[in-house]
């Protein structure tokens, strides 16, 4: 245990210490918000009301999370800092441990963060709020196993372009966060609905509202993609860790 | 004189070649042996699998008692290995760098500060515990680098390449830090530069497409050769080796 967490610990600081981290990971998703904000009291739209768009907000800051957990491990795997690593009594499962760890309280506090600016931009505290931010853990699940994935992969160069390009885009707009997908045509919302991001979204928005019914199968379908990601990234994983 | 490490046929092939071949070699306890050999010689290969990197196809190879093919877990508590490149936690400080190791060989928080201190003091590193290990210069890194793989106290110490890249006043440093080791533990040494496995060996093997050509002191391989520079000896081993 104590070795897992030594690991842990300096994946926390590798990342906090990036600042990317900071500008993206936790400026980036105030700002959204913020803008996103500031036109809805010009230009009402229900979409950009705070009950409806924190959520989503919440759930598309976690892509930048799967970001860069994914270039720490890629980065890593090249390094001679793992190889060393691997010459010690560390496990694959410390190893594994200790790179998804570190991630779950930077997208718990991403979230708190988010709800605590929108509160002061106006959004009503209820206790629902807090369900909402304990139940991100979900989609952070899935989220950082795609990380590890990604990390585990593909190299630190590909990262920048499947994580940081495609990952946030498929997040932004197949997730229903800023338009109504059902404005996409019949073919797209069939293809969103069968991605998680999009019941990430609902799954946050319904916890907001506190309609338990609703979140319900939105919940299946973002633990079933954490899970079954979760299972191929650590077969992966544990296969690079053999060829290096 | 006892071994510290005994290597029993060790082989390892990569698809369609033969990396290492049927390696046979003994390494006295409180030993500095320097395996030297060109590119491709199969030097970082045997160097892998005796830090259990890396698999051997066939043959076995006892550390202090300890097979790397059957008791990998036992082997990596008493080993250390500082990899060619500089292996260091780049965002971190020089001692978190050190606490870091502590914590991945599982020492408690008081035998952590307390072996940290020591290296800090052995070393000479207080004027920049603090700073982060990438502002440090090639040759403080490299420091710590050794630094960070003596603090588990190992009985054998593997140095790949430990002055590669290194400017001649930190090469000449780095050479008094590594001889103070000698005679504490058992150290295998990988180098291109013959000089410096003259200058720091006890005995030096050199390798050839995966065989192990000749081992003796310096003076022994220079007598064995009939040259009395030693890179003419080393430059005849490997002619005369001849193409396997």
């Amino acid at each position: 245990m104590r070795r897992m967490l030594s690991f842990a610990n300096r994946t926390m600081k590798e990342i906090l210490r990036d600042p990317l981290t900071m500008a993206f990971g936790l400026g980036f998703p105030v700002v959204l918000l913020l803008l996103l904000s500031l036109i809805q009291a010009n230009i009402p739209v229900e979409m950009f009301e705070l009950t409806h768009l924190t959520p989503g907000i919440t759930v598309f800051g976690l892509s930048f999370m799967t970001l860069f957990s994914a270039q720490l491990i890629s980065k890593d795997r090249t390094s001679s800092l793992l190889t060393r690593l691997y010459t010690t009594p560390l496990k694959a499962t410390d190893f594994i441990l200790g790179y998804l760890l570190p991630v779950i309280p930077l997208c718990i506090a991403q979230a708190v963060i988010c709800y605590i600016l929108a509160l002061i931009l106006g959004l009503q505290f209820t206790v629902n709020i807090i369900w909402a931010i304990l139940m991100i853990f979900v989609p952070s699940f899935f989220y950082i196993a795609l990380g590890l994935l990604c990390g585990s992969a593909l190299t630190e160069k590909q990262v920048g372009g499947i994580c940081g390009a495609l990952l946030t885009n498929l997040s932004a707009w197949l997730s229903g966060i800023w338009f109504d997908i059902n404005m996409l045509g019949k073919a797209v919302k069939t293809f969103a609905n069968a991605l998680p991001f999009i019941h990430a979204v609902e799954l946050e928005r319904a916890m907001v509202r506190g309609d338990i019914k609703v979140a319900l199968p939105h919940l299946w379908w973002v633990l079933g993609y954490g899970i079954v990601i979760m299972a191929v990234a650590v077969l992966v994983f544990l296969r690079q860790m053999k060829k290096q | 004189m006892k071994n510290a490490i005994e290597i029993r046929k060790l082989t390892k092939d990569y698809k369609d070649i033969r990396a290492v071949d049927n390696l046979d070699l003994e390494i006295h306890e409180g030993e500095l042996f320097a395996l030297l050999g060109v590119n491709g010689a199969g030097k970082t290969t045997t160097i892998k699998m005796l830090c259990c990197i890396t698999q051997p196809t066939s043959g076995d190879a006892l550390l202090n008692g300890k097979s790397i093919a059957s008791e990998a877990d036992a082997v990596k508590k008493i080993i250390a290995v500082s990899p060619q490149e500089t292996a260091v936690a780049p965002n971190l400080s020089v001692e978190e760098n050190l606490k870091l190791m502590c914590g991945v060989h599982g020492f408690d928080r008081q035998r952590a500060e307390k072996r940290t201190d020591e290296m800090i003091e052995e070393f000479k590193l207080d004027r920049i515990r603090k700073k982060k290990a990438s502002k440090l210069s090639g040759g403080w890194q490299r420091r710590l680098s050794i630094a960070m793989a003596l603090i588990s106290e190992p009985q054998i110490l593997f140095l790949d390449e430990p002055t590669l890249g290194l400017d001649v006043i930190a090469r000449s440093e780095l050479w008094d830090t590594i001889r103070e080791l000698k005679g504490k533990m058992t150290i295998i040494l990988t180098t291109h530069y013959m000089e410096e496995a003259e200058e720091l060996s006890d005995r030096i093997g050199v390798m050839k497409d995966g065989h192990l050509l000749a081992t003796g002191t310096a003076q022994e391989l220079k007598e064995m050769t009939g040259e009395e520079k030693f890179e003419n000896a080393f430059i005849k081993l490997v002619k005369e080796g001849g193409a396997r």
